[in-house]
């Protein structure tokens, strides 16, 4: 069970412990798990377990794909690999030894790719992975999470121990407002309800969850009730998560990525499949490439603020029938 | 080249590690250590080497520089405004919103930028496209190429080099900035790269290395380079992340630096000094 505990704060654990943490700690339960990364280890806070555990923690040098190939072959001898690179690396990079070596050759890696969408911040353009999700759901059978809060990043890392095939992840390594309290638990596939309103639903994942309650927020000053679900498994998606949202009438998907790939259309597939007429908007990055700055400046550049969430709620709402 | 030359080319070098430690110290943060080790063989390129004309920086004829390991940005960026190709104060707006000048080097962006780099490996492929480009149009026009020691771990580099010696592309140079760290440490205990010059000679590269801060050592090489026909070229530039900033070079992780004021002064101060010292020099020749 999951509580939130949402005030528009902003998480004090950062997500690179999270991260460094958690793998040290499935590290010492069980000596089949190792974990590799691609001379990032300063980036994803695993440098100092490398240094004190070089048979469990691996550097496999700016070699992404050979990486993903290496873990693939490390599943294959009976190991649990976890690996990590920056986003655009652990996916565009290292796309077909993902698909091959580990998806169609019937391995099982767990693949952390940090800094998704605008949190790549002053790396620029091409750090910037707006399209991570949409190549990563394409693989048959992959698992995908975008991860909204570092609670939940944690609980993610340990239950996809067991996960097979390509299972991939995304979150910031910084903080993002916190949501869940401490040992909260989830379940994959299986969407969390963080508000309940009649007026329009918000289904979102990753950065925009926040947003999204910062939106729902504002909105209830004005009358407006809104539900937000964090879909934090974009696959398999939660239908039945959506069916509800579709009661309100009205969906905005909110996600920091592409709209083409990713959250939106998967949750417009899944509408129109299950015949649910609603007013309907996909809010996310508009088709364009990635940039350098802050966080919070490129936020708004690409329109990705609870303030742009809530034009798009309100034009939603105004195409209800 | 007369001594003159020499100290001219180590005051251009000098001037635009000033300017780099200016960039990042206006931001407080970057990639600081590999940008100043590249430093001298811009200078040469730049100051002596390259058929260029930075009011008209798309000419068909001008050589061509790609910085594959593309984070290398601030040094760039200094040379370029040093050479006129846009307002020095464009240097204060590093990383800034809606800048010219990202951390990584991006052609749609910056004037005199060649090539977008960033994602390690692909500035090597790039750049041996551009020198096929160039010999098959019978230009006489050559491209310069800089890979980091870490960013030759990418099996993408050797692919790129198997190509250039197979189809003799002896109008490309490659410069590998031999610093020997790459973002976790020491290239020798991430991923050891074994020998160079070896390596590069193996491939069928024209081979030299040469001390990375000698302006002298590096131009005679590229004249060497220049010499060696029906074959790429490779030049190893020994040299140190964070070269001229004491500071710096003692951090062990001085990849991507956090660079408060204080250290900040430190090292303007420094590089300040150094450069007062060639002027000093230069004066008296
Ligand atoms: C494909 C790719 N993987 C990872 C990174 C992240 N990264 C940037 S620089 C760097 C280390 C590069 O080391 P080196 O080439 O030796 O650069 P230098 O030490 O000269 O700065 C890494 C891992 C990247 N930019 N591109």
């Amino acid at each position: 069970m999951y509580k939130v505990v949402f005030d528009g704060s902003r998480e004090k654990a950062d997500h690179k412990s999270v991260y460094a943490n958690t793998i040290q700690a499935l590290a010492a339960e069980d000596e089949k798990i190792i974990a590799l990364d691609a001379d990032l280890m300063n980036s994803s806070g695993t440098f100092k377990f490398w240094k004190e555990h070089p048979d469990q923690m691996i550097n496999v040098g700016v070699a992404e794909a050979n990486m993903m190939g290496i873990a693939g072959g490390l599943s294959a001898v009976g190991r649990i690999p976890y690996v990590h690179t920056f986003g655009p690396f652990a996916s565009r990079r290292s796309f077909d030894q993902t698909f091959i070596s580990i998806g169609y050759a019937g391995n099982s890696v767990r693949i952390f790719g940090s800094d998704p969408g605008v949190c790549a911040a002053f790396n620029g353009g091409t750090h910037m992975p707006f399209e991570d999700m949409a190549l990563m759901r394409a693989i048959p059978g992959a698992t995908v999470f975008d991860i909204s809060d570092a609670v939940l990043l944690g609980w993610v890392l340990r239950d996809i121990k067991s996960n097979e095939g390509v299972t991939y992840l995304r979150s910031t390594r910084k903080s993002f407002l916190k949501i869940y309290e401490e040992g909260s638990t989830f379940e994959q596939g299986k969407a969390n309800l963080l508000r309940e309103g009649k007026d329009a639903a918000v289904i979102a994942c990753g950065l925009m969850v926040g947003e999204a309650m910062l939106a729902a927020e504002e909105l209830a000053k004005e009358g407006i009730e809104l539900t937000v679900i964090d879909m934090f498994t974009v696959k398999p998606l939660d239908h039945e998560a959506v069916a509800k949202a579709a009661e309100t009438g009205a969906i905005v998907t909110a996600e920091n990525h592409n709209i083409i790939g990713g959250l939106g259309e998967s949750v417009a597939a899944s509408l129109l499949e299950q015949g649910l007429p609603v007013a309907f908007k996909r809010h996310g990055v508009m088709d364009r490439f990635g940039q350098v700055g802050a966080v919070d400046y490129l936020q708004e550049v690409y329109g990705l603020t609870a303030k742009d969430l809530i034009v798009s709620v309100k034009e939603t709402i105004a195409k209800k029938k | 080249m007369d001594r003159k030359r020499e100290l001219e080319l180590q005051e251009f070098a000098a001037t635009i590690r000033a300017e780099t430690v200016k960039e990042v110290a206006d931001l407080g943060f970057g990639h600081i250590g590999g940008s100043l080790s590249v430093v001298e063989a811009l200078a040469v390129l730049y100051g002596e080497v390259m058929k260029i004309d930075p009011k008209n920086p798309d000419w068909d004829e001008r050589d061509i520089m790609v910085m594959s390991k593309g984070h290398a940005g601030p040094a760039v960026y200094a040379t370029l405004a040093l050479k006129g190709y846009f307002p020095m104060d464009w240097l204060k707006t590093l990383n800034k919103p809606g800048t010219n000048l990202p951390s990584h080097t991006d052609r749609l962006k910056t004037p005199g930028v060649d090539m977008t780099t960033g994602s390690l490996g692909q500035g090597s492929s790039t750049a041996t496209g551009m020198a096929l480009g160039r010999k098959l149009a019978g230009s006489d026009s050559r491209v310069f190429l800089f890979i980091g020691d870490g960013e030759s771990n990418e099996g993408q580099v050797w692919e790129a080099a198997m190509f250039c010696s197979h189809y003799k592309l002896d109008n490309i140079v490659w410069f590998v900035d031999y610093n020997k760290k790459q973002l976790d440490g020491f290239v020798e205990d991430v991923m050891d790269m074994g020998d160079f010059q070896e390596k590069f000679e193996a491939f069928g590269f024209h081979t030299q290395t040469v001390d990375g801060t000698s302006v002298r050592e590096i131009y005679d090489a590229i004249e060497a380079a220049r010499q060696a026909k029906g074959k790429p070229s490779c030049i190893i530039l020994d040299t140190v992340k964070g070269e001229g900033v004491s500071d710096l070079i003692e951090i062990e992780l001085n990849h991507h630096v956090q660079f408060p004021e204080e250290m900040a002064n430190r090292a303007l101060e420094q590089v300040t000094a150094a450069l007062e010292r060639v002027r000093k020099e230069l004066a008296n020749v």
